[in-house]
């Protein structure tokens, strides 16, 4: 029975909600759901990339492109045109996903590193327009944007809350909003992998000429999950800038672009809750190096490395198969 | 009019003679073992901080610049001894990942020893500009383009004459085989990697008095290196010198004649435009994908 139910495409989701409900007991203080709330939108992001790297087999350089586009199109539609928060989203969500749909078609027909380097060139150029076009993006400074609104009512880290009589304070709302959003994320990229598109895309992954000789079309595929893995980045983007309430050029960094491929890679490509689990570890080292102060990066590059090279894999997939070892072991040992 | 024509076209040659060879040994690493290392442009900053903080300490700057190269040398025999060779089973989007982490752990490392200043190192010669048709020619400029003409023959004879070059070329064409007719294969990847790294350290050093030099001076350098590596198709030595080249005038002519702030957003179009038509780049070779 408990094969089953670890066999269930449910389990993920419903494992990963009972660790976000019971996170808040370990988190006392605003800065610290500050950091769980950066994180879940983080992951969320990565789950969305995860569909194109770890499913799809391709590999992009330049996501923080489109997260930083779609964190800007909000910023600017909500903070100079008087949008609503949730119409912002859609719109960039929309723009986002057509931008990647036209310079997807010709990239994705490139293989391995040119496919990198043609996607880390797109993020780089949204990089330097948001930089350079200080008009409407404030430049390198940055610019402000208002806080998450709902027909009115506002979602602000400052503000206080109460949800059924309890008493929250704006942090504490946010990571509740926060947790709900990846909980969304991850079950419609689960429904995503299951149907006969991830079908397809894994088919893609495993050989792609393969794919194409039993009757796949393999480059319309390729698109799509290029296109959703970008919409999930613009919407996340969007409400990773409404809750930071402000935001500078390094969202749509290359740097960023890295990182984001890095937790996909780190965490277990493939596995949604590896990835998931990249993004917490990425996101969470360099809060513990810091105690190495200017040893930080010398540590960093370092475990990277290291966990690289001795889990190729990834964490969780490489921990999962080291626990179902162990598991036959004392099976076997039993019988 | 000319005169700013050639200004540009100066400035062009310059940095593409640099790209080049950062662009050579992106190329020459990946035809050995078909990583990209996006530890290449760290070579760069070695060979140039090396360089300056020894001549700060008195050693002539011909010796300072030999152990500048020598030490790049040596990080990357250690690179794919340790970093590389032990992941060989690895993705290539993880053994790309493990060269960020080396890249960055090298970073940390230049930042602890240098701190994060900028570094002037001198030119080689006179700081006596050389003028032309009204276009002032820095005298570096005729170092880098020098020494990097030099490197391109030396790697041309290397690979053609020598018996070692021609290991690297078998290992890069077919290891099994090559493995077969006992070329010690791990050895020639370690090679590889060395002549990379000397070919980095070297532009490094030599564009140094230009660009200034800085802990995070390899980065961009790499990235443009790679950029260029891409557009003349990677794999091809003539496409990465040709490609190098070709990327720095077209930034020079953007900088100087549209917008500084825009020269490399105009370096990126230009890769997509190239992989747009022509998808293995300028010169990749046409490779037939076997089931």
């Amino acid at each position: 029975m408990l094969n089953q139910f670890m066999q269930s495409r449910l389990r993920g989701l419903i494992i990963l909600a009972v660790i976000l409900y019971a996170l808040p007991a370990f988190l006392s203080n605003p800065f610290h759901y500050d950091l769980a709330t950066q994180m879940a939108i983080i992951a969320a992001t990565v789950v969305g990339l995860n569909l194109l790297v770890g499913f799809a087999g391709q590999i992009s350089l330049g996501h923080a492109g489109f997260f930083g586009l779609g964190a800007y199109f909000t910023g600017i539609m909500t903070g100079n045109y008087g949008w609503s928060a949730i119409p912002a989203l859609v719109v960039g969500g929309i723009l986002v996903g057509i931008l990647a749909w036209v310079v997807g078609r010709p990239i994705l027909r490139l293989k391995g590193h040119y496919l990198s380097m043609a996607t880390l060139a797109v993020g780089f150029i949204i990089a330097i327009v948001i930089n350079n076009e200080s008009q409407i993006t404030g430049g390198p400074d940055g610019m402000p944007v208002p806080p998450f609104d709902v027909f009115g009512w506002e979602l602000s880290p400052f503000g206080t809350y109460s949800l059924f009589g309890i008493e929250l304070n704006g942090s504490q709302a946010w990571y509740l909003f926060a947790a709900a959003v990846l909980l969304v994320a991850v079950w419609l990229a689960q429904n995503l992998i299951d149907s006969p598109i991830g079908r397809a895309l894994r088919s893609v992954h495993g050989s792609e000429v393969a794919a194409r000789v039993v009757g796949v079309n393999t480059a319309r595929y390729k698109s799509l999950v290029f296109v959703i893995s970008a919409i999930y980045a613009s919407v996340m983007g969007g409400l990773y800038a409404h809750f930071q309430g402000f935001i500078t050029p390094a969202v749509a960094s290359f740097d960023f672009s890295i990182v984001l491929i890095t937790m996909v890679v780190l965490g277990g490509m493939g596995s949604t809750m590896g990835v998931i689990l990249g993004a917490v570890v990425l996101k969470l080292l360099p809060q513990i190096l810091t105690h190495f102060q200017e040893m930080e990066a010398v540590m960093f590059g370092l475990i990277l490395m290291l966990t690289m090279i001795f889990m190729p894999k990834g964490l969780l997939p490489t921990l999962q198969l080291a626990v179902s070892k162990r598991l036959k072991k004392r099976a076997g040992g039993q019988a | 009019m000319l005169s700013e024509f050639l200004q540009y076209l100066f400035t062009g040659i310059t940095i593409g003679a640099t790209y080049a060879l950062i662009a050579l040994g992106f190329t020459l690493i990946y035809n050995a073992s078909h990583v990209i290392n996006f530890a290449q442009g760290e070579f760069l900053m070695i060979g140039g901080m090396t360089t300056v903080s020894l001549t700060a300490m008195g050693v002539p700057m011909l010796l300072a610049i030999i152990l500048a190269v020598l030490l790049a040398g040596v990080f990357g025999i250690l690179l794919q001894r340790f970093a590389i060779a032990p992941a060989k089973q690895a993705d290539v989007v993880t053994l790309i990942i493990i060269t960020i982490g080396a890249s960055i752990f090298i970073r940390g490392l230049a930042q602890l020893v240098w701190g994060k200043e900028y570094h002037v190192m001198p030119n080689f010669s006179s700081d006596e500009p050389i003028r032309i048709f009204g276009a002032v020619l820095n005298s570096q400029s005729l170092w880098v383009l020098g020494i990097g003409a030099v490197l391109v023959v030396a790697l041309v004879l290397f690979f053609t004459r020598t018996l070692i070059g021609k290991a690297i070329l078998a290992t890069s064409m077919n290891k099994e085989a090559a493995r077969l007719v006992g070329i010690r294969t791990q050895l020639v990847l370690m090679l590889a990697f060395m002549v990379s790294a000397l070919l980095g350290s070297i532009a490094g050093v030599v564009v140094a008095p230009i660009t200034f030099t800085s802990y995070d001076i390899g980065i961009m350098l790499g990235l443009k290196g790679f950029v260029a590596a891409a557009i003349g198709g990677l794999g091809s030595g003539v496409g990465a010198v040709v490609g190098g080249l070709l990327l720095g005038v077209v930034e020079a002519m953007t900088a100087g004649y549209i917008s500084s702030d825009y020269k490399d957003a105009v370096a990126f179009s230009m890769i997509l435009v190239v992989l747009f038509f022509m998808p293995r780049g300028l010169f990749g070779a046409k490779v037939v994908e076997r089931v």
